[in-house]
């Protein structure tokens, strides 16, 4: 065992791995935080802890990691390469370590910019750091836990002992390029990968197809994202705006039909939508297990903590295995 | 090319306006060619400066002048004299210029015209783009020829992030995504399985984070030494 989380133990066992999501509030409030970890405990092997997505300021992913973690949820520590250069991301990495944090998934951040978006000012005018890229914060990560260094070349009395994370994004421009693209990941040192939301499966199977070929199936495990949809709205959105999200037809039809369904009466239409986005994501999730070099998914409700259960539960997913009860004291 | 644009100009007069006898003083290098601060633009803003003033009704001397070049002495050496009877230069150089003008007018103040805004090029006629950033440390000859330093909002070294979108950036539908050039470009060139190498983190002491940057050419310093011993200076 590289790090001994239990998100690596149910990797290794070969049963497919659950992980799903959690974003810290925009407020210094922790039970918000606990909330969620109370939602979403039992029902995923780890869940991911954002770092300020979207460039927002929130609750720190190491501190509501934390806090979830004392709630008994075990962590995926999220962190980006824009807010920190390489001496606050070892400092912040042996902090996690010490509080016993086992995961972390590294990333490049979405640009400040975006953080400026609907009612919320931002910080557009933040500066940006990227003093290293993803890759680069991933060999980091393995030095540290596999060489007991730092990457300055230092030594560690004491490593962290992380299971490396990546994200990947199977299907955005140039598509030719995403293969590499994980190839370098994992050779950097990637245990595990967490794709972005996958609704196109058959694009998604092609890209698999070439991960077979050059192996990467065997030297990483890839979670396929999952991002539940909530409303036709979201959905013609993800297709039309987000980077590497192609949603098909037929699934946007099946939303706005459901819509429709509802006529005039609007909470009945979110109602409909709801269950009609739960019941896409759990053919979503049995179509990504069926995939051949995919060893599980990852779960996103964004907002909406509280689907995970149901869709773990209809999707023949739970119970989860426990190989051991995260405790904040272990 | 170092690329500027004038500064709005209601922020100029504010800088000017406490100031009796203002010299407008351009460049005719970079910064004249993308239409920002040579003697052209100089005379302009001096125009500017005195109908505001005129305006509000106060009395100014406002003059301008240009020269070659701003970043070295020889050019500016030999209109000193004139340059010394302002008590303001407001200099539509680049910051480069604006630095060296200062650090040689003793009591009078610099101030900037322009923002200097990068290191581009004329992509089209009034259109400039940022392809280098100066980092003191080139690495585009494993990138294609293309700077992901310059070029990517991120300066990512290992590829592109997942925010590229039809080949544009994240940040904008007008920014090309750098990373998306250069697989293009390596394609082509047939040279794409040099990215599968993962390029470790960098050292950005060349860069700005080393502290202000000098290059000593040693021979040229040593010949110009030479000469000045002759010439019994």
């Amino acid at each position: 065992m590289k790090s001994g989380s239990n998100l690596e133990k149910v990797i290794a066992s070969g049963k497919p791995a659950v992980t799903a999501e959690l974003g810290p509030p925009m407020s210094a409030d922790p039970h918000e935080v606990i909330k969620k970890a109370q939602m979403l405990k039992g029902f995923c092997d780890a869940a991911n802890i954002t770092d300020c997505q979207t460039a927002v300021v929130r609750i720190s992913s190491i501190a509501a990691a934390a806090i979830a973690f004392q709630q008994g949820l075990e962590p995926v520590m999220q962190m980006t390469c824009r807010d920190r250069n390489r001496i606050a991301m070892q400092a912040d990495l042996l902090g996690a370590a010490a509080l016993g944090l086992k995961n972390c998934l590294c990333l490049a951040g979405d640009h400040q910019k975006f953080s400026a978006a609907g009612r919320l000012k931002g910080h557009p005018g933040a500066k940006n750091v990227y003093d290293v890229d993803t890759c680069q914060l991933v060999g980091i990560l393995k030095k540290m836990r596999d060489e007991s260094k730092q990457d300055g070349g230092d030594p560690l009395e004491v490593a962290p002992k992380f299971f490396i994370g990546a994200s990947w994004t199977p299907m955005a421009d140039p598509i030719d390029f995403r293969p590499i693209n994980l190839m370098k990941k994992v050779n950097a040192g990637a245990d595990f990968i967490q794709t972005q939301g996958i609704y196109d499966m058959s694009l998604f199977r092609e890209q698999m197809a070439k991960i077979r070929n050059m192996g990467l199936h065997e030297k990483t495990a890839i979670l396929a994202g999952i991002i539940v949809p909530k409303s036709a709205m979201m959905l013609k959105y993800m297709d039309s705006s987000v980077a590497g999200v192609s949603v098909p037809k037929s699934l946007i039809d099946r939303m706005n039909k459901a819509k429709e369904a509802a006529g005039e009466d609007k909470k009945k239409a979110r109602e409909l939508q709801e269950q009609e986005g739960t019941k896409i994501a759990i053919e979503l999730i049995h179509q990504a297990l069926e995939t051949p070099g995919v060893k599980g998914v990852h779960i996103q409700a964004i907002e909406w903590e509280s689907a995970i259960e149901g869709i773990v539960k209809a999707a023949g997913l739970y119970p989860r295995p426990i190989w051991s009860e995260p405790t904040a004291s272990a | 090319m170092i690329v500027g644009q004038q500064k709005p100009f209601d922020e100029i007069w504010g800088m000017v306006k406490g100031f009796k006898k203002v010299l407008v003083f351009g460049c005719n290098t970079c910064v004249a060619i993308c239409h920002a601060g040579g003697e052209k633009e100089a005379e302009t803003i001096a125009s500017l400066i005195r109908m505001r003033a005129q305006q509000e009704g106060k009395q100014m001397t406002v003059n301008h002048l240009g020269v070659m070049r701003h970043c070295e002495p020889e050019y500016f050496d030999p209109v000193m004299d004139e340059v010394k009877k302002y008590d303001l230069v407001l200099s539509t150089a680049c910051g480069v210029g604006v630095n060296f003008l200062s650090d040689r007018t003793g009591t009078i103040p610099v101030y900037p015209g322009i923002n200097t805004s990068f290191y581009g090029a004329v992509e089209a006629p009034g259109l400039f783009k940022e392809l280098c950033a100066g980092c003191g440390n080139c690495i585009v000859h494993m990138t294609g020829g293309i700077c992901p330093i310059a070029r990517c909002a991120k300066t990512l070294m290992n590829g592109p992030c997942g925010g590229t979108n039809k080949g544009k950036c994240e940040v904008g539908n007008e920014i090309d995504c750098a990373w998306y050039l250069i697989v293009e470009r390596m394609k082509k060139l047939g040279t794409l399985e040099k990215l599968s190498e993962v390029l470790p983190p960098r050292n950005w002491a060349t860069s700005r984070d080393g502290g202000p940057r000098r290059i000593s050419l040693e021979h040229i310093r040593e010949y110009e030494e030479k000469e000045a011993a002759k010439a019994g200076k």
